[in-house]
């Protein structure tokens, strides 16, 4: 019996001259949430692709529930389910239609099928919509209604590509909900996302994937620890030139490197208390004293901004406006 | 970790035997392809609307130019051919069909799938015979409405009617792989035109090739629509039938033999 749920050993795979994983390995524990992190483009989707058979890697070698996914992807598909970017519904069928072909697809017994799109659909609010063509869904509904088809046959190995995006903040939180009981019956669930604050608040284990590579691999405590334990930050509402300023001065009189993004003046130390006291009194003394200050763990945003020197989500502001929470 | 490996919830599923899972996926599929063609109906004007025209079109409208030179009313001549033409047409729907299913990520589900890998495929096929016989009774009603009569028997035009079924049929194979390898419904259908448009035109399905320049008749006599279209014309207006017969069984055969290992094979590298 396989000692992890998920395996890949690494994993490499190229379309034409584009490398979409370079070499990319890690492990997966049964019965529990692994995030994949990573912008756009990064391989994360190649990673799910090759993990659920449907494409084969170039190199490496991956295993779902110890089975290898090339040679005895047979043995993996009765294992997983799929959900997100990668997957589809039928425009045409309906909701129950849809996951009865599923069901049906999935080898599921005969008598079990009827019944547990039924069950499906109740628990994923979609019973009102089950009769009706898919292509009359909401977004949320559709990717309700995706979901809801990757659990048809109770597969002990969930892969979720990108499982939020699209959803507002309520489907997203009834998600998270329902990731976090699968997994408590014993689920293991792969999770990609653009979103740190999903894998923060999810995952066991993260892997940080960028560019077809691994660039870091823990908990999210671990990785907020690698960057240092206190995230400080002083505002200046709206005065930008008078940020600049602060920003230059403490780097001059600082140890640390502050970095400054508008108004607001960002420092990473690993003694905090320290830091905020000189950094307030040079401040004070030049006539800078800020609107604002705040003292926090850092984010993975944070993060995943010192390990790629780019911001996770660039192209999307989805989420942004509302993490502070995190 | 905490979990052992004992607590692993254990998926609904029952392992059948390779043939048994393969008919029951491709019947689930194919029955999913034809509620398709009963939710969205435009998927069907190819198929029925187009052939209804090209009836009254031939039969109306060029019909007493082409009469001149046959031993049988026009219309006797023609309806043989609109079958045959009717289910090359209706083979687009095959291509647009495998198309849509790889632009919307359908697929893509559906390799994750423990499914017969042969479903996709000879379900959609299937799926479009199924339309096929449909389609192809009704091309017979229109006929009999605008003055077509079977010379021979019934049971020969029921002959007929299953060669131009299976000549459908072999040529969805050459479709599939155009959907396959287009993956866009658009591109499929305008690459699909130019791949029947000489079949269909540069054929003896709507008038003799006797009538063409002798470089075309040298095409035009042996390609698989005239072939099939004589064969069908011979069943149901009397004469040598056997040649044609065999002929057009040569064509089906042959075109099954090469385009269905050529889709599948599309199919195992299309994602």
């Amino acid at each position: 019996m396989a000692d992890v749920a998920i395996r890949a050993e690494n994993l490499v795979k190229r379309f034409g001259t584009v490398v979409a994983l370079d070499g990319v390995s890690f492990d997966v524990p049964f019965a529990t949430v692994f995030g994949l992190l990573g912008p756009n483009g990064a391989g994360k989707t190649t990673a799910v692709r090759v993990l659920t058979t449907i494409i084969a890697p170039d190199g490496g070698h991956a295993e779902v529930t110890g089975h290898d996914v090339v040679h005895d992807a047979d043995a993996v598909r009765l294992s997983i389910g799929l959900a997100g970017q990668s997957a589809a519904v039928d425009e045409n069928l309906t909701g129950r239609e849809n996951l009865r072909l599923i069901g049906r697809l999935s080898q599921m017994p005969n008598r079990r099928i009827a019944p547990r799109a039924d069950d499906l659909l109740e628990r994923f609010d979609l019973v009102d919509a089950a009769d009706r063509p898919v292509r009359t869904y909401s977004g949320g509904m559709r990717r309700r209604l995706d979901v809801a088809a990757s659990l048809v046959h109770r597969p002990p190995v969930l892969f979720l590509d990108e499982p939020t995006t699209g959803l507002d903040l309520n489907s997203r939180g009834e998600l998270w909900n329902m990731i976090r009981e699968l997994v408590n019956t014993g689920t293991t669930v792969l999770l990609t996302t653009q979103y740190l604050e999903e894998a923060d608040r999810l995952a066991n284990q993260i892997a940080v994937i960028d560019r077809g590579k691994v660039i870091a691999e823990g908990s999210p405590g671990q990785l907020k620890t690698r960057l240092g334990a206190t995230v400080i930050e002083f505002g200046y509402g709206d005065a930008r030139e008078q940020a600049r300023r602060a920003s230059a001065l403490l780097a001059q009189r600082l140890a640390g490197q502050p970095e400054s993004d508008g108004s607001t003046v960002r420092i990473i130390s690993d003694d905090g208390s320290r830091v905020v006291v000189d950094a307030l009194r040079t401040l004070d003394t030049e006539g800078l004293a800020p609107v604002t200050i705040a003292v926090r763990e850092p984010s993975l945003d944070d993060v995943f901004l010192a390990l790629t020197g780019h911001r996770a989500e660039q192209a999307d502001g989805g989420i942004t406006a509302q993490r502070g929470s995190s | 970790m905490t979990t052992t490996t004992a607590a692993i919830p254990l998926p609904l599923v029952q392992r059948r035997p390779p043939a048994i899972r393969a008919f029951r996926d491709a019947i689930a599929v194919s029955g999913r392809n034809l509620i398709a063609y009963r939710r969205v109906p435009q998927l069907l004007v190819f198929s029925t609307i187009q052939p209804v025209i090209f009836v009254l079109l031939f039969r109306y409208v060029f019909g007493g130019v082409v009469s001149t030179s046959l031993t049988v009313p026009y219309v006797d001549y023609l309806m043989p051919g609109v079958f045959v033409q009717t289910v090359v047409f209706g083979a687009i729907g095959t291509a647009v069909g495998l198309a849509t299913d790889v632009k919307s990520g359908l697929l893509e589900r559906f390799r994750s799938l423990p499914m017969a890998r042969s479903a996709v495929l000879a379900g959609r096929t299937f799926a479009d015979l199924t339309r096929n016989v449909f389609v192809v009774i009704l091309m017979v009603a229109v006929g009999f409405a605008v003055g077509f009569r079977v010379h021979t028997s019934f049971a020969l035009l029921l002959a007929g009617m299953l060669l131009v079924l299976l000549f459908g049929y072999s040529l969805a194979w050459i479709f599939a792989t155009l959907g396959l390898a287009t993956g866009d419904p658009e591109t499929a259908q305008a690459a699909a035109f130019p791949v029947m448009a000489p079949l269909v035109f540069a054929s003896s399905a709507f008038i003799p090739v006797s009538t063409m320049p002798g470089w075309l008749q040298a095409f035009a006599a042996h390609q698989p629509v005239s072939v099939t279209a004589n064969a069908v014309r011979a069943l149901v207006i009397g004469g040598p039938t056997t040649s044609y017969v065999l002929q057009t069984l040569a064509w089906c055969f042959g075109i099954l033999l090469v385009s269905a290992p050529i889709a599948v094979r599309r199919y195992r590298k299309t994602v």
